[in-house]
């Protein structure tokens, strides 16, 4: 395993059982952003609302640590010069952070898909923007249930 | 710290001239620190990420992914590219200190 899971393991079990469990019971509203998804998704779409459809993601319904969870998206798209994903924003409402990736297309890119693996604090939706050239956003949610999470100690 | 961090790259050496082909890049070793963590005296550990990646084709950007704290250690991506030509694709991540990893790869269309 990597160090970082070492480190908060140790920290941990010195901090006691009792500051273990007072901390994973403070997270969840001390870090929630459910607010900033709201706020970043405003941004994005210059507040217009985002559409459904066209955007699959892939990503396991319960994960045991949100240390590295895998995601992979795609967005239906021809990839043509005037009908394409410009880019796919990747964000989590229940992270410190509303952010966590941002994938930027360029017109040589056959298809809107990614893949990488994401932390996440606690249980919670992760959200996809894809930002189209012609102006028009769609959106998608998955909830996804994390046993221990994956941000701060 | 932990060592250097290693780009990896995954990709075919041939294609054919248009080809679609899965491009797997991992850069090993990366702690990815989110700057929310704490040390065992209760100081923060401060933030230090990869925030970007870039991937070109003979010097024309093709995807630049931009990344927070909340993208794992070890950054790993998965993506498809075209293969026009016979060329090197070239892979940059941006540590937030300014230091850069490189690696490339030679594509041959044949």
């Amino acid at each position: 395993m990597t160090r970082s899971d070492e480190i908060d393991r140790r920290a941990l079990v010195a901090g006691g059982l009792s500051l273990g469990l007072g901390l994973a019971l403070a997270a969840p509203d001390a870090h929630a952003t459910q607010g900033g998804v709201d706020a970043v998704l405003k941004k994005l779409t210059g507040g217009n609302t985002p559409q459904s459809g066209r955007i699959s993601i892939d990503l396991p319904p319960i994960t045991e640590s949100g240390n590295s969870v895998p995601l992979t998206f795609d967005v239906q798209s021809p990839m043509s010069a005037d009908d394409r994903v410009r880019s796919v924003h990747v964000l989590a409402d229940g992270n410190p952070n509303p952010e966590v990736a941002v994938f930027h297309f360029g017109p040589a890119m056959p298809r809107a898909t990614g893949q990488l693996r994401i932390r996440l604090a606690q249980s919670q939706n992760v959200v996809v923007v894809a930002l189209m050239a012609n102006g028009e956003a769609f959106v998608a949610r998955r909830e996804v249930k994390v046993t221990i999470g994956g941000c701060a100690g | 710290m932990s060592a250097t961090p290693q780009p990896r790259v995954r990709m075919p050496a041939t294609a054919k001239a248009g080809e679609i082909v899965e491009v797997k890049l991992l850069l090993s070793g990366h702690d990815m620190e989110s700057g929310q963590r704490k040390d065992k005296d209760g100081r923060a550990i401060p933030r230090k990420i990869v925030n970007q990646l870039v991937v070109s084709f003979e010097g024309e950007e093709m995807l630049r992914v931009e990344m927070f704290p909340a993208v794992a250690a070890n950054p790993y991506h998965a993506f498809f590219v075209r293969v026009p030509k016979s060329g090197i694709f070239r892979f940059s991540w941006r540590d937030d200190d300014g230091t850069i990893y490189n690696a490339e790869h030679k594509v041959t269309v044949g």
